[in-house]
């Protein structure tokens, strides 16, 4: 047997925690051969604050803040989903007009949240234009968003009951304005990046996750319904005012970049469809419940309530011993699921694949990290 | 070999059409704001930090120091104290102090407020040169306001005002009791054989929350 | 003095206020592109780019000179030092050189080579090694992986280059770039060669490094790619070297394809530095439209496309030609 006396040897690159496409405080241990991969594993924990122990240490009320910090991308749907729970836990209903408003909210909040992940994954592929593009538009849902809760990014605006403020007739006009505008912009964004050569050519096929590796992994949201299970919080356990509207599920069929890119566009379609039809349906009434008290003492019990958010499933587990601060809550973040299953496809592909895979899961690190 | 030329051709269109939407973009007025010297209007419920409402009709605060937001503040950062003075009906607040640097801006303050004495401001140039800049003295911060509006100034209650009232207040207190306890022994001796056939007054209870 | 007099209006005097045109040429091209690119990127943004220095931001590119040039000159440990040192000097060199032979009009050349062509294509190749000394001396994965893309991709789109570049000269049965020019005097080559236009446009945007083909420096996965490491002047003179290597490319090209000076009315020259500026122009456009190409699809793309559509160009010209 003739031996080669060449090694296969392996380097070690670190794609570090500061980096400009890795979305946050992430570090990805790569070992490469090449410009291949043959390892990768992400490391995290730069980015931890410690929510789930000053959720030890404040009452229910004064846990609402840091919600909007969690995931500050689509901070109403998480102050949404810790007030359900809270809600449930104290047996408090919230008044129709309260929850039509918190959906119009939230489903702005999503829109805006996939507008800077359209506009940052181009800007990881390369294009640097279309993010102008996509801030312009979330400037004006941002400015909307500011006029009814007085925040644009960290929103603490729900509270347990309901919303504190009511929405007003400019803030009404606005919105269908602005729907009727981003809806003339997509033909735009299909010709730009959609149905560019390049963008095609750099997606397909890439990153394919299998539906048994989803499964496997406990993914959700896009990333899920990209690879063709069709499930969605909002859909098989509604919540909310959810019920009363008619959207689809949108779903990829090979599970690769390009099938969670159009899912996330066709998911931004569907929510302009929720928010019409809110608005058009809007009750009228209270927009908060009667009687909830300053100071919560809940009873004994535990309670979990999952929301689904622009990442996918977000779920608050409240554990409370009978006092006024919980015992315990934990926080089930989509993001940390979903970054599970990198090392797995990032096998074999290239360090641009890697950076395009990494976007399409569409993490948030500090929700990670918590 | 169709396919590859069609691929090509296909390719090449996608490329054009993409730079048509670019070219059309270059040629449309800009979207953005050159600050400073042009500004936007902050909306109306704009969450600047948080500062005394000047009540409408006493020009002044509306501040009864009963600390509900200092309890409720998640990040500990509101220090109030009070004193009732002599003449007056309620406590009102002789000191309050905002540490600004660790605000989240959540409105817990706000809302939990029984006067509602506290509203967001809309200021948002906040810059100083240490982390003291950034700590309000909501009183002072008040007298500027007014001075601002041409309105009269509320004056800061001294220390040493404030000890003689919280004096007044312990000796009108020790009256009112020994008024209060002469009162009953009165009443005791006016009406003892009422008692036997009155039914006994359950005793008043405070409910504290 | 009768010595002096005797060189001046000879050769040697030729050469050397062109060389002073060279220079100022192109440090005021850089200044001149710099501002342009920042000017093109905001408006295709929708927003306004530098306003502050000077009317409209025209004075930036000065001020951001000034500012590199007054800071320290950061020389790593464990690099490898007269590498290090000379890539900065070989990207920029044969840049230079290559205005050598450039016809701005019918009399601004500098040297008139009977092998003009030739000597531009031959430079523009040495650039490649400025970019492997850079990112192998550094001492940084990064910088290596940078400087490793940068060869294959330089290498790749030299060929359908030349190819393209020999379809043009068979036309003309010269490698004078002033003989080039005056075949163009009834009708532009681009209109007999559309095709060869594109390959030329696509190879000239590969060979310079600019997007969609700029992994050598992709900002959003290698940090900086193969200049990573320099700091102050000399990322300021890579930076002069992609301008101007992009004007190179852009006069190349308006040489081959546009009819280099001639137009009606306006002097030459004036012509000339419409067109070479509208070609940088459309590379622009690119940049800021197309997302990056992945490594291995920028080589297929060079091997399985470019270069069968630049043979077969060459062979449809050959074939026209003979039969002609």
């Amino acid at each position: 047997m003739i031996e080669l006396g060449i090694e296969e040897k392996t380097y070690t690159l670190n794609l570090g925690p500061q980096h400009p496409s890795t979305h946050g405080v992430l570090r990805v241990l790569l070992e490469m051969d090449g410009e291949y991969i043959t390892k990768a594993e992400p490391v995290i924990g730069y980015g931890h604050r410690g929510h789930e122990h000053m959720a030890e240490n404040r009452n229910y009320h004064q846990f609402l803040p840091n919600m909007g910090r969690v995931d500050y991308l689509h901070a109403l749907a998480y102050n949404q989903g810790y007030c359900m729970a809270v809600e449930k836990l104290i047996g408090v209903t919230v008044p129709e007009r309260g929850e039509y408003i918190r959906v119009i909210l939230s489903e702005l909040n999503r829109l805006t949240s996939h507008l800077l992940w359209f506009g940052a994954y181009l800007l990881d592929l390369g294009a640097f234009t279309p993010i102008m593009y996509c801030f312009d538009d979330r400037e004006h849902i941002l400015d909307l968003l500011d006029r009814i809760t007085g925040s644009r990014l960290t929103y603490c605006f729900y509270r347990f009951g309901g919303v504190p403020q009511d929405l007003d007739d400019e803030f009404i006009t606005g919105v269908r304005a602005f729907i009727k505008r981003l809806r003339s912009r997509w033909p735009d964004y299909d010709n730009l990046v959609t149905k560019n050569v390049i963008f095609i050519n750099r997606t397909k096929d890439v990153g394919v996750i299998s539906k048994d590796q989803c499964v496997k992994y406990g993914l959700t949201g896009p990333t899920l319904r990209g690879s063709g299970i069709p499930y969605d919080i909002r859909k098989s356990e509604p919540y909310s005012a959810y019920p009363a509207f008619d959207f689809t599920i949108p779903i990829g069929d090979q599970g690769d970049i390009f099938d969670r890119y159009i899912v996330r566009l066709q998911e931004m379609e569907q929510s302009l469809r929720i928010i019409e039809q809110a608005l058009d349906k809007l009750p009228n009434g209270p927009i908060m419940a009667e009687k909830v008290p300053k100071r919560l003492k809940p009873a004994e019990g535990e309670v979990y309530q999952a929301v689904e958010t622009a990442r996918g499933e977000f779920g608050c587990y409240i554990v409370s011993q009978g006092g006024i601060k919980p015992y315990r809550i934990k926080l089930r973040v989509p993001s940390f699921g979903n970054l599970s299953i990198l090392p797995e496809i990032a096998v074999d592909t290239l360090v641009a694949d890697l950076v395009a895979i990494l976007g399409s899961v569409d993490v948030v690190i500090p929700e990670i990290d918590r | 070999m169709m396919t590859y030329f069609k691929e090509i051709a296909t390719g090449l269109w996608s490329l054009l059409a993409g730079m048509a939407v670019t070219i059309r973009y270059f040629v449309k007025p800009v979207v953005t704001v050159q600050y400073p010297r042009q500004k936007i209007e902050m909306s109306p419920r704009y969450r600047g930090y948080p500062q005394f409402i000047i009540d409408p009709d006493t020009k002044t605060h509306r501040c009864i120091a009963c600390e509900m937001c200092s309890r409720m503040c998640p990040s500990q950062l509101i220090a109030v104290e009070g004193a009732k003075f002599p003449g007056e009906k309620q406590k009102r607040g002789t000191k309050y102090i905002h540490e600004h640097y660790y605000c989240s801006l959540c409105g817990l303050c706000v809302e939990v407020c029984p006067t509602t004495a506290l509203e967001f401001s809309k200021e948002y140039r906040l810059v100083g040169l240490s982390r003291q800049d950034a700590v309000i003295d909501h009183l002072i911060l008040l007298q500027e306001r007014q001075k601002a509006a041409g309105l009269p100034v509320t004056p800061i209650p001294t220390a040493e005002e404030i000890v003689a009232a919280a004096a007044a207040e312990a000796k009108e207190k020790e009256a009112k009791a020994k008024a209060a306890a002469a009162a009953a022994a009165a009443a005791k001796k006016a009406a003892p054989a009422e008692e036997t056939a009155k039914a006994p007054e359950a005793p008043a209870k405070e409910v504290k929350e | 003095m009768e010595l002096l007099a005797q060189y001046l209006g000879t050769e040697v005097g030729r050469m050397l206020i062109g060389l002073v045109g060279v220079i100022a040429l192109v440090s005021v091209n850089a200044l001149f592109l710099i501002w342009v690119e920042r000017k093109v990127s905001a408006h295709m943004q929708v927003r306004l780019g530098p306003m502050e220095v000077g009317p409209h931001g025209a004075i930036q590119s000065v001020a951001d000179a000034l500012k590199l040039m007054g800071k320290e000159l950061i020389t790593p440990e464990e690099v490898d030092k007269p590498i290090f040192w000379l890539a900065p000097i070989v990207v920029f060199l044969p840049v230079l050189l290559s205005f050598l032979v450039i016809p701005f009009s019918q009399s601004l050349i500098i040297k008139d080579m009977n092998v003009g062509i030739i000597l531009i294509l031959g430079f523009s190749t040495l650039a490649v090694l400025a970019i492997l000394m850079a990112g192998w001396s550094s001492n940084n994965k990064y910088s290596v992986l940078g400087a490793i893309r940068s060869v294959a991709q330089n290498v790749a789109y030299e060929i359908p280059l030349l190819i393209t570049v020999m379809s043009i000269i068979l036309m003309v049965g010269s490698f004078k770039l002033s003989d080039i020019v005056a075949a163009q005097s009834g009708y532009w080559y681009i209109l007999v060669q559309p095709l060869a236009f594109l390959l030329f446009i696509t190879c000239a945007t590969a060979e310079t490094n600019r997007a969609p083909f700029d992994l050598p420096e992709a900002e959003s996965e290698l940090v900086a790619g193969f200049h990573t490491e320099y700091s102050g002047m000399r990322f300021a003179v890579f930076f002069l070297a992609e301008y101007t290597n992009m004007f190179i490319a852009a006069a190349v090209g308006t040489v081959l394809f546009l009819g280099g000076w001639h137009g009606p009315i306006l002097p030459g020259v004036v012509w000339f530095l419409l067109k070479v500026y509208a070609l940088i122009f459309l590379m622009m456009w690119f940049r800021w439209t197309f997302p990056r190409v992945r490594f291995d699809q920028l080589i297929t793309f060079a091997w399985k496309i470019l270069i069968p559509l630049a043979f077969a160009n060459l062979l449809i010209t050959a074939l026209v030609m003979k039969l002609r």
